[in-house]
């Protein structure tokens, strides 16, 4: 049953290290705020899944907390690459990460599998494509009717899942709304599943009846954070801080500017920043 | 009015596209002229994101493929494994349009690596949605800027699969759609030879001679038997591409 608390607390209860973990959110609501909390309190050899790692593994993988990415998509998305990945990977600063790179529709896939409690994806994919020869978790299987050659990988099943969404009622149910993007399998995939929110209102009176509502029994912790999911976006909150992300290649390129903004705008601060990061970014709502 | 060469390339790339297609969009060059087609002779279109958004139309050209006005202007929006599931592996998409950053002339796609895979020079960004794209589409478009270093002989990586060695190669594979029947670059349009499945190129921008293509392309170039001149941008077509790419400027580093 979903339980409202602090972040910190939230983090601290349901993040350990070595943890197989999950911060979800494809282009919208990504988890900014749980993921900054989760570098404050140094968490360690995480295998963090994420169908594009986004600035948000760029900086968790920059801090040294991974040793294995699974992964789909490994760009800043609109605006180049992820230098501090690509640093991990090509010369293993500051440490070495395993990776483990599919599709997006392998991990879209992946995940749905793990929601419905099958220990496997199946899908018409990979064909002619090299990913199925560089990932030995991709292989195929052969339809018991048709005789098609299918392929097979493995579902995800995270400890933990982070998301960030638009509004908790006080009941501890949750509402997604916009691009939904993977949200909804990830936490029914994973063991226990974290959600920072925009706000908490008193009840869902007059929502659409079809609208994606987690319900409180699927959550285990709310942390009511607004602008929590800065530089990405919360569709009817606020927009995509696109200057942002283009500006992170330039403070990404360089280990020690990345360094210094980690200090100065993650290490130095707490969850409560978010909410000014976003101000100028709050269009009208209609 | 003169157009420089990539806006050529926007606006021959946006002619290919129909007003009764289903688009699956690429980011980048792919998103430009699929957005000046529905702007100009197809607005119809209808234009599908890999985050979800099915029919959208957006004001500007979004940043990333899943930028909220993309959602706000769709017909509708859903789920991640939906879209891959229902919409592209159901066989709903007829074109899908992609961009490249290395590209043979069987129009295999590399996104993902240069040098070896495990242990590469360059890491790229990899695929994304593209290996499905490029297999459950009913035919793929390609646009990108010709360089020696982006059109080579032998990609480093099938991040998508084209035409494979040429031939029947898709068949052999079980893959049932067309593959890439179009590449528009800056400087020319290129589509397969029928039986070889190897790029040649059918019409040359205007003002383009055979010499510029074959010192931007790492490959031996190939012509069609009969080469004709890309007819050149009409004002509407150029003025419309214009306006979309200041209003796109504007949005994108404005804040």
């Amino acid at each position: 049953m979903a339980k409202f608390q602090s972040l910190k607390d939230a983090l601290a209860e349901n993040l350990n290290d070595g943890d197989v973990a999950a911060f979800e959110g494809f282009t919208h609501l990504i988890p900014f705020a749980a993921a900054h909390e989760a570098i404050r309190q140094g968490f360690k050899n995480l295998t963090l899944i994420r169908m594009t790692p986004d600035l948000i593994y760029d900086q968790m993988v920059g801090m040294g907390m991974a040793k294995k990415l699974v992964f789909s998509y490994v760009g800043n998305p609109g605006a180049g690459l992820l230098l501090r990945v690509r640093d991990a990977i090509e010369k293993g600063w500051p440490n070495a990460v395993e990776i483990e790179e599919h599709s997006h529709a392998g991990m879209a896939n992946a995940y749905e599998a793990g929601a419905a409690g099958l220990p496997c994806a199946m899908f018409r994919g990979y064909k002619g494509a090299g990913l199925k020869e560089a990932n030995p978790n991709i292989r195929s299987l052969t339809c018991p009717f048709s005789g098609e050659e299918l392929a097979a990988i493995p579902a995800l099943k995270p400890d933990v899942t982070f998301i960030h969404a638009q509004k908790a009622n006080r009941d501890g149910d949750v509402l997604v709304e916009g691009i939904i993007g993977i949200q909804k399998e990830a936490v029914l995939a994973a063991r226990r599943a974290v959600v920072t929110v925009e706000e908490v209102v008193d009840d869902f009176a007059g929502l659409h009846p079809n609208a994606c509502v987690l319900p409180r029994w699927t959550v285990t912790a709310i942390a009511e954070v607004p602008g929590g999911a800065n530089p990405s976006y919360a569709h009817g909150y606020y927009g995509r801080d696109n200057a942002g992300y283009l500006k992170w290649n330039d403070i990404a390129a360089d280990r020690e500017r990345f360094s210094a903004w980690i200090e100065e705008n993650v290490l130095a601060v707490g969850p409560e920043v978010f909410a000014a990061r976003v101000a100028s970014l709050r269009k009208a709502r209609p | 009015m003169t157009a420089s060469p990539s806006e050529m390339m926007t606006i021959a790339a946006a002619r290919a596209l129909k007003d009764e297609d289903v688009c699956f969009v690429g980011i980048g060059a792919p998103s430009a002229a699929c957005n000046l087609a529905r702007l100009t002779h197809s607005p119809g279109i209808t234009l599908i994101y890999e985050s979800g958004t099915i029919g959208t139309a957006p004001d500007v050209l979004p940043l990333s493929i899943g930028d909220g006005e993309l959602c706000e202007t769709a017909v509708t929006t859903v789920s991640v494994p939906e879209m891959f599931r229902y919409w592209l592996q159901g066989g709903r998409i007829s074109v899908g349009f992609l961009g490249a950053a290395q590209l043979d002339p069987f129009g295999n796609i590399n996104t993902t690596v240069i040098g070896d895979y495990h242990h590469p020079k360059v890491r790229l960004p990899g695929g994304g949605g593209a290996p499905e794209i490029a297999t459950s589409c009913g035919e793929i478009f390609i646009t990108m800027i010709q360089s020696k270093r982006g059109m080579v002989e032998k990609i480093d990586f099938f991040t998508s699969f084209g035409h494979g060695r040429g031939g029947n190669h898709r068949r052999e594979l079980g893959i049932t759609t067309k593959g890439p029947s179009l590449l528009v670059t800056d400087l020319a349009v290129w589509k397969p030879h029928a039986a070889t499945k190897a790029f040649e190129v059918v019409s040359l921008h205007p003002g383009v001679t055979r010499d510029q293509v074959e010192e931007t392309c790492s490959w031996r170039v190939r012509y069609a038997a009969d080469v004709g001149e890309t007819p050149p941008p009409t004002a509407l077509e150029l003025d419309t591409l214009r306006d979309l790419k200041a209003r796109t400027d504007k949005a994108h580093r404005g804040s």
